[in-house]
């Protein structure tokens, strides 16, 4: 069953830390990443993981009525914005929130974890 | 049928054979298994060009052995373990006579080693005793490649590391079969619940789940379960051609055309319950399989045997704490005696929380409510069932219901 880790970061809360709180959350962080990737792709369980560039960085896009109209900057003024992922296949919704556990981020930030939707069903 | 079909067919049979006849002359599943994989890639070619040759078997098992001893050779060239090399080439042509017992079980247990996680069991089982590559096995699962070779190698790096051995001993033999069955079932509901022209790699899973446990039941016909888990592969498989419409739509048990239902795997797999059932020490299989044995039976819906089916499923739940076979039961409950009361043991699985945040514990209720008469409760537990729905054909099925209840509602008002 594939799982979606989506790591979102609200800035102000960081912000509002203490250098040392700071120091203590972040710990050794780009390297915990890096761990956990090796980790996942060992176990056969990564599909696809990514950072996110900054907020300021994004292009949105809409088309109407077949007109491609684009614009820089995010949707809306949100508190929280995306900065990474993980998409991962494991065994079990357990599975996958241990899996979210290890990112770093998530003792800082929070992690959310939302099923991909299977093309398959069964009779009901 | 033509050539390449031919060897395909003929690959997948000897691959667990050829593979274990390398594993008890040499050991070392790991390795035997990657060279059994590079042989059938080499037949693949070389037989596509000159034919399926007389022997194919002593054909795999010498060239899988050349090509153990040559991975031995370069390994040896970093490690300096000379001896081992001399060994196997004492045995050059180690072709060992074809084994008077069927290693396809032995190999069977090993891929369902308790230290893997069920995925890692699917995919190892698959790939060691189905003969699938890498490539077909990630593409049936909807993953890279890269992925499904990393968690194959891994299983096997974990079962040497747990140092399981070829030969089970008798008394773990009983409870390993347990969690091959599981993982044939897996194998065949990975590939039944696929919808017709979204994936259609998917479907040859359920082919090879059968095939599978045909092969199973040959070596254990007189285990219960066994029968039982390839009857109840064939009942449900015999309802296939009616389950998804052309657009890819599921079509409920009750709604299905059942003349498009597949008679002869119908008779076998009925057949082979009843006669099991007569016979054996009854089990969860089993009795899933005379469940679906019922429905088979009634040509039209409303002839199906409830009060036959809540037995069934009052006998299975004795036996399972799984909330799916109670939710089913109270599906079986209300059929019998009446929406209410399924309703009420509906009420009872709120309280397991794996359940209730499961769609089908709300679509269950909608049908429920509906039957009772109360459409506005009914299209809620729908809308409910919708936002849980993590399947894209079942979430399309309860979008229907949802629309056809305020339709109805409509058009009352």
């Amino acid at each position: 069953m594939k799982f979606m880790l989506l790591i979102w970061s609200n800035p102000a809360n960081w912000d509002a830390l203490t250098p040392a709180e700071q120091e203590t959350l972040e710990g050794d962080a780009s390297s915990e990443h890096a761990a956990l990737d090796v980790a996942l792709i060992g176990s056969g369980e990564l599909v696809v993981s990514a950072a996110l560039a900054d907020p300021v960085t994004t292009r949105t896009v809409r088309v109407r009525g077949g007109v491609v109209a684009s614009t820089d900057g995010p949707y809306a003024e949100a508190k929280e914005h995306l900065v990474g992922y993980y998409l991962v296949d494991c065994e079990s919704l357990d599975r996958a929130t241990a899996i979210a556990a290890q990112i770093p981020d998530a003792r800082w930030e929070r992690v959310e974890i939302r099923p991909a939707m299977d093309v398959a069903g069964l009779e009901m | 049928m033509d050539r390449g079909a031919d060897i395909g067919q003929t690959l997948r049979t000897l691959a667990p054979q050829v593979l274990g006849a390398l594993v008890r002359h040499h050991g070392h599943f790991d390795a035997c298994e990657d060279a059994v994989q590079d042989a059938l890639l080499d037949a693949t070619v070389v037989w596509s060009e000159r034919g399926i040759p007389e022997s194919p078997k002593g054909w795999l098992i010498t060239v899988a052995s050349r090509r153990l001893a040559d991975r031995w050779r370069s390994e040896t060239a970093r490690r300096r373990r000379e001896a081992t090399v001399a060994a196997l080439e004492s045995s050059e042509h180690p072709a060992p006579p074809a084994p008077a017992v069927d290693d396809t079980l032995a190999l069977l247990f090993l891929c369902c080693h308790p230290a893997l996680s069920p995925p890692s069991q699917v995919a190892l089982t698959l790939r060691a005793v189905g003969g699938l590559t890498t490539a077909e096995i990630a593409r049936a699962f909807l993953v890279p490649e890269a992925t499904m070779a990393q968690r194959i190698s891994r299983a096997k790096a974990q079962i040497s590391a747990a140092g399981a051995r070829f030969h089970l001993p008798e008394h773990e033999r009983q409870e390993r079969l347990g969690a091959v069955l599981q993982v044939l079932y897996l194998i065949f509901n990975e590939g039944y619940v696929a919808t017709s022209g979204l994936d259609p790699h998917r479907v040859e899973l359920t082919s090879e789940a059968i095939r599978l446990a045909r092969e199973v039941w040959r070596l254990l016909p007189g285990d219960g379960e066994v029968a039982g888990l390839l009857a109840l592969m064939l009942l449900t498989d015999a309802r296939r051609p009616a389950r998804v419409r052309s657009d890819g739509a599921l079509v409920p048990l009750a709604e299905q055309d059942r003349r498009r239902w597949d008679r002869s795997l119908m008779r076998e797999g009925s057949a082979l319950i009843t006669d099991t059932l007569s016979r054996a020490q009854v089990g969860p299989f089993q009795i899933q399989a005379a469940i679906a044995a019922v429905h088979a039976e009634a040509s039209r819906a409303q002839d199906t045997d409830w009060p036959q089916i809540l037995a069934l499923y009052d006998l299975l739940a004795q036996s399972s704490t799984n909330p799916i076979v109670l939710l089913n039961r109270a599906v079986a409950v209300a059929m019998v005696h009446g929406p209410r009361a399924g309703l009420d043991l509906l009420a009872e699985l709120d309280a397991d929380r794996s359940m209730s945040i499961h769609h089908r514990l709300h679509a269950v209720r909608g049908h429920l409510l509906e039957r009772a008469g109360d459409r506005v409760a009914a299209r809620a537990a729908f809308d409910e069932a919708i936002r849980r729905a993590t399947s894209i054909p079942e979430k399309r099925y309860l979008q229907a219901q949802a629309v056809r209840l305020a339709n109805h509602g409509d058009a009352q008002n």
